[in-house]
């Protein structure tokens, strides 16, 4: 029905803002292998990988690798269980204050980052808690909640309630019906929930500010980077690595869950 | 009554049922969300904002805990008011603007492309969107700088003219692209659109093929059905891509120290009054701004019947 | 002529939807496209709107070409399956619709919408919006959205699929007694051969995308051409020579509606003997299942009441008259 004007407008308009979407990845992925070591000035002199071998010797970024990996798993695991749990909850059950229930799970996102962020911070400064890691993690595992249960969510509305009674109507206790009928469906979603949160807690960087120590995420020791003009070469090299490392379980997600 | 009650429950509990007991049911699984949001979300949230009501003393360096209006009043005073007025105007530049690069690529992906075509596009829009934020605002100030690919391009399509002519513009130009409005700009659009794109295409891939049928078959051309059909049933996607877009730039601090000029955000004077002058007070008042502005738009958003066809 | 197909084919891939189908469609009937699901009825009915174009045939509307006209330049109008009222519209507004984007003035508009919705019995509902509305409101709100526009031809596609029995019944009436007063060409796309029935003046009967038989609803049951119709209009006893090997000779295929068969007489110029097999009370109508001593089965619909009891499994014969055999068109299988 369209004619074929408008259509190629629409491709065209669309394929340039897919290209724009691209446009700086490819940047960060031409300088890692530039040659020159200081300037930003394009084109590239030329090519070498002698940056990743540099890289590979500085201890620092291994533990800021360390570091955020180890959060990312933490504060995913306990997203995971409170986000399934409070999926759960909601699903076919109405009690007073669902709704702002439900708003409370999105607030961390909805909200400007610097919000959580200082919230989290003034609270744990007047209780006298020390910044670190556990900080950290309290706050991604906060914000990833609500990724977990999107997931979740999505999902469980997409089951037949029907399989729900139809177990108890052959004779399973709710506790078995969890664990045999509702678990089992769920169990790609809560995958797939798991990797992005994953993802998210990884590469987040506002509210980890106000909650870090002195200890870096490889966010954070990227932040630092940037004002460190003589490391630009290491900077390109980690930026590409930080960037694959994030779409990887991105990727494993979309793929975990494309049949919606 | 009573007694038969009794031996239900017996018989419930007693073949390990939380079938008839939907309120232990519930609280088992609310319980540990519910806490762990009350302590570690909502008790600091309402901490935050209290303090934005307490004094600062000037002199001393040190909160006390008095009540006091004077943070809000402070927040109208020219300088910041300034800082507020920039970085809403900011925000809604950028909403705006994404909105329109997006729409195309959202209308594309669900009314053009089919099968796998749609599959690639839509997870063309979600890797970049994943992808590290500090990574991508880092390959923006790479690409801005006055030896980058910018500068480059622009060279190379002869456009230095039309470039210098933009940047000379007050208020959106500057001195260089790395330290204009325009480039500040240009990296908040990028790095938000995505948050744009994705809910338009939710919109439009609940649009019924049968109404656009239906307005063809009521005569409408293909323009009208686009303006009077298309375009008011998505914008409740519009209206969520710009809560996305405009929240995370009202909140943002790293954007605005990487690239523009100098002049604060709300962000970077949240960051700099709790951290290098220690008014907490001070920064708890500035985060009400962006609260409060979300909550209003949300409330007009609401009101202006933008999720009534939802 | 409204509506003429001529050698109409529309194939998706390898999937014949629509496999050369020509009809005509008089001025003023009512035509209904009957069939079951996958048979081509909706496909037939979207090129008639233009939704669709036909991979080869040519489409007259109005004695005019218009196989490649788009819907918006087409004088047809539809009430869809599932209505496709505009959500983010009141009802006046979604009836004024088509007035609005062929550019009638604001005030003409407000007084055709107002008949229009007063045709319906609607008025009342002008400034609610669609879902406000019970599924049979929003069905006649579909219909005053079609044919506040005039158009020649109204097309309709399952349009009472989603209500009840009750309101599906008091709908048929209202429809077919419309179409009476307002003298336009109604085109009607059911699964239900009930509803074609009994509001059709000629039906089509489709299936796997090829048109069986075109006729009033009398001569298709009475006298369908093949075993299809014979089927699917009605219940029909298939009578050939596996059956009767004594009676029927050479690749003669009959069909014989149960009520045609006379129980525990010898009226008829055939006749049978048999065993009740099973017994099928249907409130207004009882069915009899027959089992022949060849094991075969055959249906009998007696036209008066009788006791249930005193038959289980009774010897019975049965007769009727050849004359009310329909001979079928197509070979014995």
């Amino acid at each position: 029905m369209h004619s074929d004007k408008s259509s190629w407008l629409i491709k065209g308009l669309a394929l340039a803002g897919i290209c724009f979407l691209y446009f700086p990845i490819l940047i960060i992925l031409i300088y890692a292998f530039n040659t020159e070591e200081s300037a930003f000035s394009f084109p590239p002199k030329g090519f070498t990988v002698e940056w990743f071998f540099k890289a590979a010797e500085r201890d620092d970024i291994f533990q800021a690798i360390g570091f955020s990996l180890q959060i990312a798993a933490i504060s995913t695991l306990i997203a995971l269980l409170l986000g399934s749990l409070a999926a759960l909850a909601l699903y076919r059950n109405n009690f007073p204050g669902k709704n702002v229930f439900t708003l409370i799970l999105i607030l961390p996102i909805a909200l400007p980052g610097i919000v959580t962020g200082l919230s989290l911070l003034s609270t744990f400064k007047s209780a006298g808690i020390t910044p670190g890691m556990a900080t950290i993690t309290i706050g991604h595992a906060t914000f990833c909640v609500v990724i977990v249960y999107n997931n979740v969510v999505a999902r469980l509305r997409r089951i037949s309630f029907n399989i729900v009674e139809a177990s108890y109507d052959l004779g399973a206790t709710a506790l078995q019906t969890f664990w045999h009928v509702i678990l089992p469906n769920l169990g790609a979603s809560l995958f797939a929930g798991g990797l992005l949160a994953f993802a998210l807690s990884f590469d987040e960087l506002i509210v980890t500010i106000f909650t870090a120590g002195h200890e870096p995420t490889l966010p954070l020791w990227l932040l630092n980077q940037l004002s460190r003009p003589r490391d630009v070469p290491i900077t390109n090299v980690v930026a590409l690595l930080v960037m694959l490392l994030t779409m990887l379980p991105v990727l494993l997600s979309y793929w975990l869950t494309k049949d919606r | 009554m009573m007694p038969a009650t009794a031996k239900n429950r017996a018989i419930a509990s007693k073949s390990g049922a939380l079938f008839n007991r939907p309120r232990l049911k519930l609280l088992l699984l609310l319980g540990l969300p519910a806490v762990w949001f009350l302590v570690i979300y909502i008790y600091p949230l309402l901490h935050l904002l209290s303090q934005s009501f307490y004094t600062f003393d000037d002199f001393t360096m040190t909160v006390v805990r008095e009540f006091s209006l004077d943070n809000i009043r402070n927040l109208f005073s020219p300088a910041n008011a300034d800082i507020i007025i920039r970085t809403a105007a900011m925000a809604l530049a950028v909403s705006v603007f994404s909105a329109i690069i997006a729409f195309p690529v959202a209308y594309y992906m669900t009314r053009h492309a089919s099968g796998k075509m749609q599959a690639f596009l839509y997870i063309s829009v979600i890797l970049p969107m994943w992808t590290s934020y500090i990574v991508k605002a880092y390959s923006w100030t790479l690409i801005l700088s006055q030896e980058g690919v910018a500068y480059w391009i622009i060279d190379a399509l002869g456009l230095t003219g039309v470039l210098n002519a933009f940047l000379d513009i007050p208020s959106i130009g500057g001195n260089t692209l790395s330290t204009s409005n325009l480039g500040r700009f240009l990296v908040f659009t990028y790095i938000w659109l995505p948050f744009m794109i994705l809910p338009i295409q939710a919109a439009l891939q609940r649009l019924s093929e049968s109404l656009l049928d239906a307005s063809s078959d009521l005569g409408a051309r293909p323009f009208q059905t686009f303006r009077h059909v298309i375009l008011p049933l998505c914008i409740p996607g519009v209206i969520a891509g710009s809560i996305f877009t405009f929240s995370l730039t009202l909140g943002d601090y790293i954007i605005p120290q990487l690239v523009g000029p100098p002049g604060l955000f709300i962000g970077n004077m949240v960051y700099v009054q709790q951290g290098s002058i220690g008014n907490m007070p001070m920064a708890a008042a500035f985060t009400l701004v962006p609260i409060l502005i979300i909550a209003v738009y949300l409330y007009f958003a609401k009101r202006a019947g933008a999720f009534d066809a939802l | 002529m409204s509506v003429i197909f001529e050698n109409v084919k529309r194939h998706f891939g390898d999937v014949k939807a629509v496999d050369d189908v020509s009809i005509t469609v008089k001025e003023g009937e009512f035509f209904s496209m009957l069939g079951p699901s996958g048979s081509g009825k909706t496909t037939c009915l979207r090129l008639m709107a233009g939704f669709e174009q036909p991979t080869s045939g040519t489409i007259y509307i109005n004695g005019e070409d218009a196989t490649w006209l788009p819907p918006f330049k087409r004088n047809v109008n539809t009430v869809f399956q599932d209505y496709a009222l505009f959500p983010h519209m009141t009802i006046e507004d979604n009836v004024g619709y088509g007035l609005m984007v062929k550019g009638v003035r604001r005030k003409d508009r407000a007084i055709r919408v107002k008949d229009a919705l007063k045709l319906v019995d609607l008025a009342h509902v002008a400034n609610r919006r669609p879902n406000q509305l019970s599924g049979g409101q929003q069905q006649r709100v579909a219909l005053a959205r079609a044919l506040v526009n005039q158009p020649k031809v109204l097309l309709l596609d399952e349009p009472l699929g989603a209500l009840d029995l009750k309101l599906r019944e008091q709908m048929q009436g209202e429809l077919k007694a419309l179409q009476k007063q307002l003298g336009i060409t109604f085109v009607f796309v059911t699964h239900d051969q009930g509803e074609a029935l009994s509001m059709s003046d000629r039906i089509a009967v489709f299936n796997q995308g090829r048109i069986e038989q075109v006729s009033t609803p009398e001569t298709l049951y009475e006298s369908p051409k093949t075993r299809f119709v014979a089927d699917f209009m009605g219940t029909a006893n298939i009578i050939d020579n596996t059956l009767l090997p004594d009676l029927i000779d050479g690749p003669q295929v009959f069909a014989l509606r149960p009520e045609k068969i006379r129980l525990n007489s010898d009226q008829g110029d055939m006749t049978l003997q048999g065993q009740v097999s099973e017994i099928f009370y249907q409130g207004a109508v009882t069915k009899i299942e027959i089992r022949l001593p060849n094991h075969r089965t055959v249906l009998v619909q007696p036209p008066y009441a009788f006791d249930r009891s005193s038959l289980g499994g009774q010897p019975v014969s049965i007769s009727w008259d050849r004359a009310d055999m329909v001979r079928l068109e197509e070979p014995a299988t």
